[in-house]
């Protein structure tokens, strides 16, 4: 695996699918390094234990958890960080693979394929589910800190 | 709580609304649509306001004995650049920077403004996007310039056939279509090598990302309503590009 040039290409996929949602000029190139971050930690999950499913979950958690610290530093919704992110993650080929062989009559293998890309699918979700929770948690636990710090009490 | 005048309250009522459904058109999720409404009355000392936002209308209730607003939102379109505008706005005018009179010119001037990329650059993106996926999916550099082309048409097809027919599906099962048999064609004719991952990668910019995202988000935050409708969508969509690809796979 060529690991500059796979980094490179999926910041460009990253920041192009950033222009198709039209998300802030500025904030282009970060979403481009999201989209880098996600795709790098799920290749090499995937090269190391050579489980896709688990592979895309630690991809997904991963891009959740940078969009959320860009999102706290922009002061701007997360998605505009996340979406381009995931797009990587999304299990085309095999959706595509379980497309081909229902076509050729080959149900079993479509099957095989089609259970694959589901479960990739939930894996995304979980992925963001699990990362959403964790910050959420020390989002609270901070502000608390805060406010306490303040003297701060809310009406 | 202090009472607040009728004109100031109808105004504050309507800057919500609009916030919420210029949001709401531009691709943000429900529950940041609610949020940002409710934090927005809040901070105009509207304490027990409620929210319902569905991706197909927005209800507002600003007390128990005020009549409630309802409006209704039409076509969406992802334009992210929005979302982050009237988020900008909505931020300003709950820490005390804008008045409700500056915040409410503020959100006009987002709602009549479409921060779009041009299309062009678009169809670029939508082409670079899919070459750079033709490699990372495991194709040879030999097919980047069809995957480059066809990426680019598919996108620029399922746009223009959104302006004549705003059937979403429709659109984007003409684009599979076309994708799909331009990259037959190009492979048949001894240029391209291989004909799936030129498929697949010209088909990427198609995916109906933040679809996926919003339905998780929203399903997360117990919004259901909304998930599972986001979530139909994006099945759909999808469903649509593999009904396009499998039509010409089957010739």
């Amino acid at each position: 695996m060529n690991w500059p040039l796979e980094a490179f290409l999926s910041f460009l996929a990253a920041g192009a699918f950033g222009i198709i949602f039209n998300i802030p000029k500025k904030t282009l190139i970060s979403c481009g390094l999201v989209g880098m971050s996600g795709w790098l930690v799920y290749r090499s999950y995937f090269l190391m234990f050579d489980d896709p499913i688990q592979a895309t979950f630690a991809g997904a958690f991963i891009v959740a958890i940078v969009a959320h610290i860009l999102a706290k530093t922009f002061k701007m919704p997360m998605i505009i960080f996340s979406v381009a992110g995931i797009i990587p993650l999304v299990p085309g080929s095999r959706a595509y693979n379980a497309m081909r062989n229902i076509v050729e009559n080959d149900y079993m293998e479509a099957v095989d394929f089609a259970v694959q890309a589901l479960m990739i699918s939930g894996a995304i979700a979980m992925g963001l589910v699990f990362a959403e929770v964790l910050m959420q948690l020390y989002f609270k636990y901070q502000a608390r800190r805060t406010q306490k710090k303040m003297g701060f009490t809310q009406e | 709580m202090a009472e607040i005048s009728e004109v100031r309250r109808e105004l504050a009522l309507d800057c919500f609304l609009l916030a919420g459904k210029v949001m709401m058109e531009s691709g943000a999720e429900t529950y940041r649509v609610e949020d940002t409404m409710i934090r927005m009355a809040v901070s105009q000392n509207m304490m027990d306001s409620h929210c319902f936002v569905t991706p197909a209308g927005i209800m507002f209730s600003p007390s128990n004995d005020l009549p409630t607003r309802f409006v209704r939102i039409h076509g969406r379109r992802t334009d992210l650049e929005r979302v982050a505008r009237v988020n900008a706005v909505s931020r300003r005018l709950v820490a005390g920077q804008l008045t409700l009179q500056q915040a409410y010119e503020e959100m006009t001037e987002i709602e009549k403004n479409h921060y779009l990329f041009p299309l062009w650059l678009q169809v670029f993106a939508a082409a670079v996007a899919s070459a750079c996926f033709l490699i990372l999916m495991g194709g040879g550099w030999a097919d980047i310039p069809f995957a480059f082309l066809i990426g680019g048409i598919g996108f620029y097809i399922v746009e223009m056939v959104l302006v004549k027919t705003r059937v979403k599906f429709f659109a984007e099962f003409i684009g599979a279509v076309a994708i799909g048999t331009l990259a037959v064609l190009v492979v048949n004719s001894g240029f391209g090598n291989d004909p799936d991952t030129i498929i697949i990668g010209s088909v990427m910019p198609l995916v109906p990302g933040l679809l996926i995202t919003n339905a998780v988000r929203d399903m997360m935050a117990g919004h259901f309503v909304s998930g599972l409708s986001m979530g139909a969508e994006a099945f759909l969509t999808a469903f649509a590009i593999g009904a396009g690809i499998a039509i010409v796979l089957s010739f």
